[in-house]
């Protein structure tokens, strides 16, 4: 018996996943034409005659484009074939050309693969070149595409390289392709091949969602669900769609083969088109370009190029650290660009559970990058000493990140000090003798063993003592001291 | 491929199909002589499917050249007011196009 992992009450049932993204290239100018590639530019300022698809104007393609494309490529096990552009044909004001230029049955990369912190490998079908699409503004009505009076179209994003990665079926279960696209992105950035915001839409997620009964071959018929602007709507579409689907089958209807729009606020996924009738694009080669073919000295510039990519950066720090490449402190680091501080600070004799848990917790923050691994040792050594208390530790390395200062001297300045067990002993005795009530309430919640009860009573005690200690009282001293005034009072 | 199936004779219900998907108003008289004119195009090409073309690479340009490359630097762009002037109706600086019916490929 089998539920779909993650999904609670889809016993009997599994989820197949397969995932495209699309990523737009960290280039300076579009796919075919000089005009700048930067998001947030003043509408249609960026525009020309190709990629306004103007009569006459001819394509020509951009060599750092391809130079990105191969690195994604070689990033994720594809082999680099010599490929071809083709035409995509629709008519949707998008493209003022009546067709995106992509690349069909000759993509410049295929059959690859890519590695999650978790251990499994989600086969890449294929990483192909194509250009993005202007940008629509649905006005009036309801603003959506449904029900609106009119559409206002900003061409800058018109002809920006995009690289589409293609994954195999392999996903399955929501936390798995939230995992498999948060990986991406790290080594998208890590490359340097995008800037992959999500936010921004310069990494865009498409989910192919089918369900099947469990140990059944054959896939089920799948819907395509867009609209996915963050890894939380990754989830929670993938999560409604499959008990959706579930819902259905389980009352004997069929699924439709379409495309659906996630739609967050309302937490549901909506139809769009059927797929039968919309996917004709009548793909043919693109004319006006030539095949594109790099050889092998390109090829052997770009793989030389290529930076230590983040699963074997978990490895290195995780080997230093003493903990599984799957730690979160090990992959937040990585993915924050903060292993090589973390290491170093490990490697300079600091507590390594100490420094991943500020790089963790602590360290998302503008600036963290300019820390040294000598100044985050010495921190953690005055914490592992007890010269600070953690609470105090957060506040001296918030300090150091936006000063550039060492530990000692922030420490010193804000009149950190240790405190001394005996004068934190009387701001305990203190506490207890002003609530008397609430402590007979903590030693019977104890006996009792009411843990949410005594959990409560303790967060009151700890508060009353960090107050009266202005914040310098050590957490777990207070802690330790409440169990042992607690056992004499027993 | 030359175990490639026979070519299918070409109906006027696939002539009307691509009409339709191009957008293209067609009478049923202009369906009938496109019908015979494609399929004689088509029938043309039936007769390259004949040969033996093992070992021979598709053609994916007639011009023998690969990797026709730009390099990565910005151009000039055009004047806004010059392109939107040449739209029917602009708004905010973009194009005004009438309501989308459709869903975004």
């Amino acid at each position: 018996m089998s539920a779909i992992h993650g999904i609670d009450g889809l016993d009997d049932w599994e989820l197949v996943v397969g995932l495209e993204v699309h990523c737009e290239l960290a280039t300076a100018t579009k796919l075919f034409c000089g005009c700048p590639n930067q998001f947030g530019d003043d509408p249609n300022t960026n525009v020309c005659p190709v990629c306004l698809g103007l009569p006459g104007s001819l394509p020509v393609l951009n060599h750092q484009a391809v130079e990105l494309a191969m690195r994604i490529g070689r990033a994720l096990n594809c082999t680099v074939h010599p490929s071809v552009f083709a035409r995509k044909n629709y008519f949707y004001p998008d493209m003022p050309k009546d067709y995106q230029v992509s690349q069909y049955d000759q993509p410049i990369n295929a059959d690859g693969w890519l590695d999650l912190p978790d251990g499994s490998r989600i086969g890449i079908t294929r990483a192909h070149l194509e250009e993005d699409t202007g940008k629509n503004t649905h006005a009036g009505g309801s603003g959506r595409i449904h029900g609106a009076d009119y559409s206002l179209i900003d061409y800058n994003r018109a002809g920006v390289p995009l690289v589409e990665i293609v994954s195999e079926p392999d996903v399955r279960s929501p936390e798995q392709a939230r995992t498999y696209v948060a990986e991406l992105r790290t080594i998208l950035l890590a490359i340097g091949a995008s800037d992959a915001k999500m936010e921004e839409g310069s990494m865009r997620v498409d989910a192919n969602v089918s369900v099947r009964p469990h140990g059944q071959a054959a896939f089920g018929t799948r819907c395509e669900i867009k609209n996915l602007n963050s890894l939380r709507s990754l989830v929670r579409a993938i999560e409604y769609e499959a008990r959706r689907q579930v819902d259905l089958l389980g009352t004997g209807e069929r699924i439709h083969q379409e495309t659906r729009h996630w739609d967050e606020e309302a937490g549901r996924t909506r139809a769009g088109r059927s797929k039968e009738e919309a996917e004709d694009y009548r793909y043919f080669q693109e004319p006006d370009l030539v095949p594109v073919a790099p050889g092998a000295d390109w090829l052997a510039r770009v793989e030389a190029a290529l930076p230590v990519l983040p699963a074997a950066r978990r490895e290195t720090l995780a080997g230093a650290a003493g903990l599984a490449a799957t730690h979160p402190g090990v992959v937040m680091a990585v993915d924050r660009g903060l292993d090589d501080l973390a290491r170093g600070a490990i490697a300079a004799g600091a507590d390594p559970v100490r420094v991943l848990t500020h790089v963790e917790h602590n360290l998302a923050v503008e600036g963290a990058e300019t820390l040294g691994a000598a100044a985050l040792a010495e921190l953690v050594g005055m914490e592992t000493g007890g010269a600070l208390t953690a609470t105090q530790a957060k506040t001296v390395l918030a300090d150091m990140v936006a000063t550039g200062r060492g530990p000692a001297e922030i420490a010193a300045e804000r009149g950190f000090e240790a405190m001394d067990t005996g004068a934190l002993e009387a701001i305990v005795d203190e506490a207890i003798a002003a609530n008397a009530s609430e402590w007979a309430d903590y030693v019977a919640a104890s006996a009792a063993g009411d843990d949410k009860r005594l959990k409560k009573l303790t967060g009151f005690f700890t508060g009353k003592i960090m107050q009266a200690s202005k914040g310098q009282a050590d957490g777990r001293a207070v802690n330790e001291l409440l169990t042992r005034k607690r056992d004499g009072a027993a | 491929m030359s175990d490639a199936p026979p070519p299918v004779a070409l109906t006027r219900d696939e002539v009307a199909h691509v009409a339709a998907l191009a957008k293209l108003a067609v009478t049923p008289e202009e369906l009938d002589t496109y019908t015979g004119q494609l399929a004689a195009i088509l029938d043309h090409a039936a007769d390259i499917a004949g040969l033996d073309l093992d070992g021979v690479a598709p053609t994916a340009h007639p011009l023998p050249l690969v990797n026709v490359l730009r390099a990565d630097e910005v151009r000039a762009t055009l004047d806004r007011d010059e392109v939107l002037a040449a739209a029917p109706a602009t708004e905010d600086h973009r194009f005004r196009v009438p309501a989308i019916l459709g869903e975004e490929p």
